[in-house]
């Protein structure tokens, strides 16, 4: 194979201004870290709104939820990043509308769209992990709860949710490590995330192989780390006498 | 908002569909091979290669398929060349399916080598002293039990995998959205195409997911 192996390539000038290769990636892995903690802060709230609106004893508000789930889980990502990022903006007041074209730079009409899609997105898949946990929990807890005189927002809050969160830990780590992944579709409307400079590295450099070895290193740190973070907060928080005290 | 345009569209948007189903049968099926091997690796005696088996399935795990993909498609005219000493062009098809059939196996690897471990332990020392071999345990006593209980994770697996399929958007392969979307552009009518390609998406995933709903169903009575 004549290919030309080269690892000082990172650090050797891209003719762009005075920036290296090394800067691009460093730069793609702030919009990839930014997309993901963003969209992820999204997904956990609306996401464990959801899902207790899905254990709600309202048909109305349950059946919400349920429809919700259904819709963002069976289309495609790249569908709904695309229909965020080409149809929503249309749709806005003109006003909105030529802010969002016209106002925004670039890069921020699409971290816009990329975060509310990877959020909602994401929100449908912690949804399901808050209803299960909660619905693993033995229903003399509620039960209890509301004979004690708790109303059932005070059963929620003091009751199920603290006990249904510590479950879900390594669901919901899953799901977080998923986010980060997930925001390489940004690549796809023109962010110019990890995988976007990874391309634009392999591209420009024509040294692919130490380009997309250096972007999966990082993808594969960032998780390795993630789940050593998950799993320190798992100990931390863990009920002492629970099976699952201490975590796997 | 116009979907009368869609009408005509309709044998280019079923190509589309028909390619994506291709890909998804072929990227299952060599799935399912792979990550069965791979997972009777890592249920192996051998350190070595149950390592090398765990390796290749965190190694999938934490990088994004889309990476994978055009990782895949930018690299294999290289290897291919390597291999085979001269230039070889090689579709955007065959590399993504590589690309999912690789990154699949490490996921339907897990959910084969848990099929596997949910078979209670007697049953293998029931085959040994019947003095079948290690691989007849396999084929004819373990796998097909695994392979049964495990199959509603299976087929969710191919449900994502059908929604994926939609990234190889990214080197251009005319699968059901890309065609959905460059008729759409070509059209003028980008939004009803994107819809239409969507709401088929969603049907199809929604469809299945309630048949394997169902399915899990019986097989836990």
């Amino acid at each position: 194979m004549n290919y030309n192996w080269d690892w000082g390539i990172f650090f050797k000038s891209t003719g762009i201004g005075s920036e290296t290769y090394l800067d691009w990636f460093i730069a793609g892995l702030g919009w990839t870290v930014g997309i993901a903690l963003t969209a992820w802060i999204i997904a956990l709230v609306l996401g464990s709104l959801l899902g207790v609106m899905r254990t709600l004893p309202n048909r109305l508000l349950s059946g919400i939820a349920t429809v919700y789930v259904e819709i963002f889980r069976n289309v495609p990502l790249l569908v709904q990043l695309f229909l965020w990022y080409f149809l929503v903006p249309d749709l806005l007041p003109e006003s909105l509308e030529l802010w969002f074209k016209q106002d925004l730079a670039p890069a921020t009409s699409a971290f816009l769209s990329v975060v509310v899609c990877l959020g909602l997105f994401t929100a449908a898949r912690v949804c399901e992990q808050v209803r299960t946990g909660i619905q693993a929990l033995p229903v003399g807890q509620g039960s209890a709860g509301k004979a004690l005189g708790f109303s059932l927002p005070q059963v929620y809050r003091h009751v199920l949710l603290p006990q249904a969160f510590r479950i879900i830990i390594p669901p919901l780590t899953n799901e977080f490590l998923n986010v980060f992944k997930n925001s390489s579709v940004a690549s796809l409307i023109g962010l110019m995330e990890l995988l976007a400079q990874t391309k634009q590295t392999a591209e420009f450099s024509a040294h692919l192989f130490e380009a997309f070895t250096l972007a999966t290193l990082i993808y594969f740190t960032l998780n390795m780390s993630l789940v050593l973070l998950m799993r320190f907060i798992e100990r931390k928080v863990a009920v002492p006498g629970l099976i699952s005290a201490g975590g796997k | 908002m116009d979907f009368s345009q869609i009408i005509p569209a309709l044998p280019l948007l079923w190509d589309g569909l028909k390619l994506t189903l291709q890909l998804l049968v072929l990227g299952v099926l060599g799935g399912v091979v792979l990550g069965t091997l791979l997972a009777l690796m890592r249920l192996s005696k051998s350190k070595l290669l149950s390592n090398i088996a765990a390796t290749y399935v965190n190694y999938f795990r934490s990088i994004p398929l889309l990476l994978v993909i055009t990782w895949f498609y930018f690299a294999a005219p290289f290897v291919l060349r390597a291999i085979t000493g001269q230039d070889t062009p090689v579709g955007a098809f065959a590399s993504c399916l590589v690309a999912f059939i690789m990154f699949e196996a490490a996921y339907f690897c897990e959910i084969v080598r848990a099929g596997i471990q949910a078979i209670p332990k007697g049953q293998m020392g029931a085959a040994q002293a019947l003095g079948m071999t290690y691989s007849q345990t396999m084929r004819l006593i373990i796998l097909p039990q695994a392979f049964r209980k495990m199959t509603p994770l299976l087929l969710q697996q191919s449900i994502i995998l059908f929604q994926d399929t939609s990234l190889v958007y990214t080197v251009g392969l005319m699968d059901l959205l890309n065609s959905a979307r460059s008729r759409g552009d070509i059209l003028g009518r980008p939004h009803e195409f994107l819809i239409a390609a969507g709401l088929v998406y969603f049907v199809i995933s929604f469809i299945a997911s309630r048949g394997v709903k169902r399915l899990q169903k019986r097989l836990a009575t």
